[in-house]
């Protein structure tokens, strides 16, 4: 394999990652604030969708980002007020928020089906740093969005753990009643930790719709949402690991795709098989070791009910 | 004066059938709303769906051939939920059993028809069965969550059959379109009359009859609902809980894998793409609204059968067929959030006279 068709591989993999990315980050919050979102591929396919009408309409990237990021954070909204207010199965309620998430996009969508965007996210290379050997290429010759995913990983990693409200967001997921004990409002940093993993995964679906696409088809994630959900457990809940599981997750994608192009035998349904196959074995993988049961939140999936303390 | 939230000690028997009734309501209510804002009339919306799937003969005779795969599909899943199982692989186990189905007709075309159709039964039971199975040994060998298992074996199983159908399996006769050969006579399952209503009927009511009873009087039955409800409690009474993750995986995906064989067997007549448009998923919130009751899901499966048919008789309206997935969706959120009075009773607590005990 020569070097520019590797270096074209590594820099497809990150575009293909970015989507996955955005929405892993986006449950990583939510999941570390002890509430379990199924929601995200809804979500993304809503964030997609919104986001593409709102730039088609006005012309205008930061509009359509804007919306995107709207949408995606209404839809966690709900799955906030059921789980965390109503005390509702978090699963149940995530699986509602899918399916109503896919049905909504296709009926706002309709119209747009098909359509290329008007305005999309192009590559601009970051002076300097994409002169850099290999590195550079892969790295530094993307889009706007893709610089904010790596700045907003770096963000959430310190966040996390770096700040005393890091550590509330990581006690809310642990022992909520820690949390409520020392005066701090769990039900409030719920909502707000929910709503902003709504927002990414809204965000991770216009990056799909905007740059990735670049346009808007029925479904357009294709399972993006829940590979993003496992991500979260190969990541062991922690940034860094979720940025490297969604370039591996985009480097099959990627590789899958240039199979086909330089024409290797083989079917191309099975091909587009290798991300879920790849999940499956991944979780397997991270699972089979001790380690990777012990590092979910304590609390996760548990609804949080002051009497029952 | 404030209102508080107080536990019920058992789940209120009156709310848990009210709810899903005045939840579905809501439901319509809010997403005629959302039709309105959006500028549709909403009335019109409603009644060109149900008169589309109420309506004529051939509209009733379409709402019951789509309730059957929503019914063997939510019944599969009912198997696995009750035993808070999370088995979401309806979906790719109705493919895998539609697929293993067609293998018996497209390699011996010739077999009489009372040893054809239960075979094709029968594999289709194996192979949905096996694809169930397989995620539950995820589950318990590794302790991999089946809701992503069995998820991305969905798209899985899709992409096999897609695989088969554009490759091995294609018709050569079939001027390059994405079919199988049609199947012959004694493969398909006898209809009614000159409608398409098939005897998948007889099937599905006798499988809720037996599930009923096995789920209601069984000592398993019983297991399976404390193992969901209380593990530990169920691992104390010496209730094996891997073996059993293992068997509610093969029954619900074997259920499942017979309803795909069903749906090729009496109305597709060959193996073809998208021989469902997502009859797995929709069922998660029939089975969820039944509450997991074998009678209920049949009655759920049929007013699901008529929101997607409806959804379908829309399009002439210009309204995308989408609106049946968001009605759907919708509806699973009420239930889902009304279930707080189920569970919950809401009191309004004076406060004039000073501390009130919780």
């Amino acid at each position: 394999m020569n070097e520019t068709l590797l270096i074209s591989i590594l820099a497809a993999s990150i575009t293909a990652g970015t989507p996955i990315l955005f929405a892993a980050l986006g449950e990583l919050i939510s999941e570390r604030a002890g509430v379990t979102n199924l929601g995200v591929d809804g979500m993304m396919l809503v964030g997609a969708c919104a986001g593409f009408i709102a730039a088609q309409q006005t012309g205008s990237l930061l509009s359509g980002v804007g919306m995107a990021l709207l949408a995606g954070s209404l839809m966690a909204l709900i799955h906030a007020f059921l789980t965390v207010t109503l005390r509702a199965n978090q699963v149940v309620s995530g699986l509602a928020l899918t399916l109503f998430g896919t049905g909504l996009s296709g009926y706002l969508g309709l119209d747009y089906v098909g359509q290329q965007a008007t305005v999309v996210f192009s590559k601009l290379a970051v002076p300097g740093l994409s002169e850099i050997p290999v590195l550079g290429p892969v790295l530094f010759r993307q889009d706007l969005l893709v610089y904010c995913s790596y700045i907003l990983v770096a963000a959430v990693a310190f966040y996390l753990y770096r700040t005393r409200a890091g550590l509330f967001m990581r006690a809310l997921g642990e022992n909520p009643a820690a949390v409520d004990a020392v005066g701090v409002n769990v039900f409030g940093l719920r909502y707000l930790y929910v709503i902003m993993g709504g927002a990414l995964a809204g965000l991770g679906g216009a990056y799909l719709s905007l740059a990735y696409a670049p346009c808007w088809l029925e479904n357009m994630t294709a399972g993006r949402g829940w590979i993003a959900v496992a991500l979260v457990i190969f990541a062991l809940w922690d940034p860094w690991r979720a940025l490297l599981g969604s370039y591996l997750f985009g480097g099959i994608d990627a590789l899958g795709f240039h199979l086909q192009v330089i024409g290797l035998p083989v079917s191309v349904f099975i091909l587009n098989m290798l991300p879920y196959i790849f999940t499956i074995v991944v979780l397997i993988l991270v699972l089979a070791r001790k380690g990777g049961r012990l590092a979910a939140p304590q609390a996760l999936g548990q609804p949080y009910d002051r009497e029952e303390r | 004066m404030k209102l508080v939230m107080e536990k019920r000690l058992a789940p209120s028997p009156l709310m848990r059938s009210l709810v899903p009734v005045v939840a579905a309501f809501a439901a319509l209510v809010f997403c005629g709303i959302f039709f309105a804002v959006t500028g549709r009339d909403p009335f019109e919306v409603y009644y060109a769906m149900f008169s589309g799937a109420l309506g004529s003969e051939y509209g009733i005779s379409e709402t019951i051939v789509k309730m059957i795969p929503l019914a063997m599909c939510g019944l599969g899943i009912a198997i696995a939920f009750r035993m808070q199982i999370w088995n979401i692989g309806a979906e790719g186990q109705f493919y895998m059993g539609a697929c293993a189905a067609s293998w018996l007709p497209l390699t011996y075309p010739d077999l009489p028809s009372m040893i054809m159709l239960p075979g094709m039964l029968l594999l289709g039971a194996a192979a949905g069965g096996m694809w169930g199975l397989l995620a539950g040994w995820f589950k318990t060998k590794w302790l991999v969550s089946e809701l992503i298992t069995t998820l991305m074996m969905n798209y899985i199983a899709i992409l096999w059959v897609n695989y088969l159908v554009y490759g091995a399996w294609r018709d050569p006769k079939g001027l390059n379109f994405p079919l199988t050969a049609a199947f012959s006579e004694s493969a398909l399952l006898p209809s009614f009359g000159d409608l398409r209503v098939h005897a998948g009927i007889i099937i599905v009511f006798v499988l809720a009859a037996v599930l009923a009873v096995v789920f209601r009087d069984s000592r398993w039955g019983y297991e399976t609902l404390v193992i969901g409800s209380n593990p530990t409690a169920a691992r104390y009474a010496g209730i094996n809980i891997p073996r059993n993750v293992l068997l509610v995986m093969l029954l619900s995906g074997a259920v499942c894998g017979m309803g795909g064989m069903i749906e090729v067997s009496g109305i597709v007549g060959k193996l073809q793409p998208g021989i469902s448009p997502g009859y797995g998923y929709t069922a998660i919130i029939v089975a969820w609204l039944a509450r997991l009751h074998p009678a209920a899901i049949i009655v759920v499966a049929f007013l699901f059968a008529i929101i997607h048919v409806g959804g379908f008789m829309v399009q002439t309206l210009g309204i995308p067929s989408a609106v049946a997935t968001m009605l759907q969706g919708a509806i699973l959120f009420f239930v889902v959030g009304a279930d707080i009075f189920t569970n919950y009773q809401l009191r309004l607590i004076k406060n004039e006279g000073g501390e009130e005990s919780e």
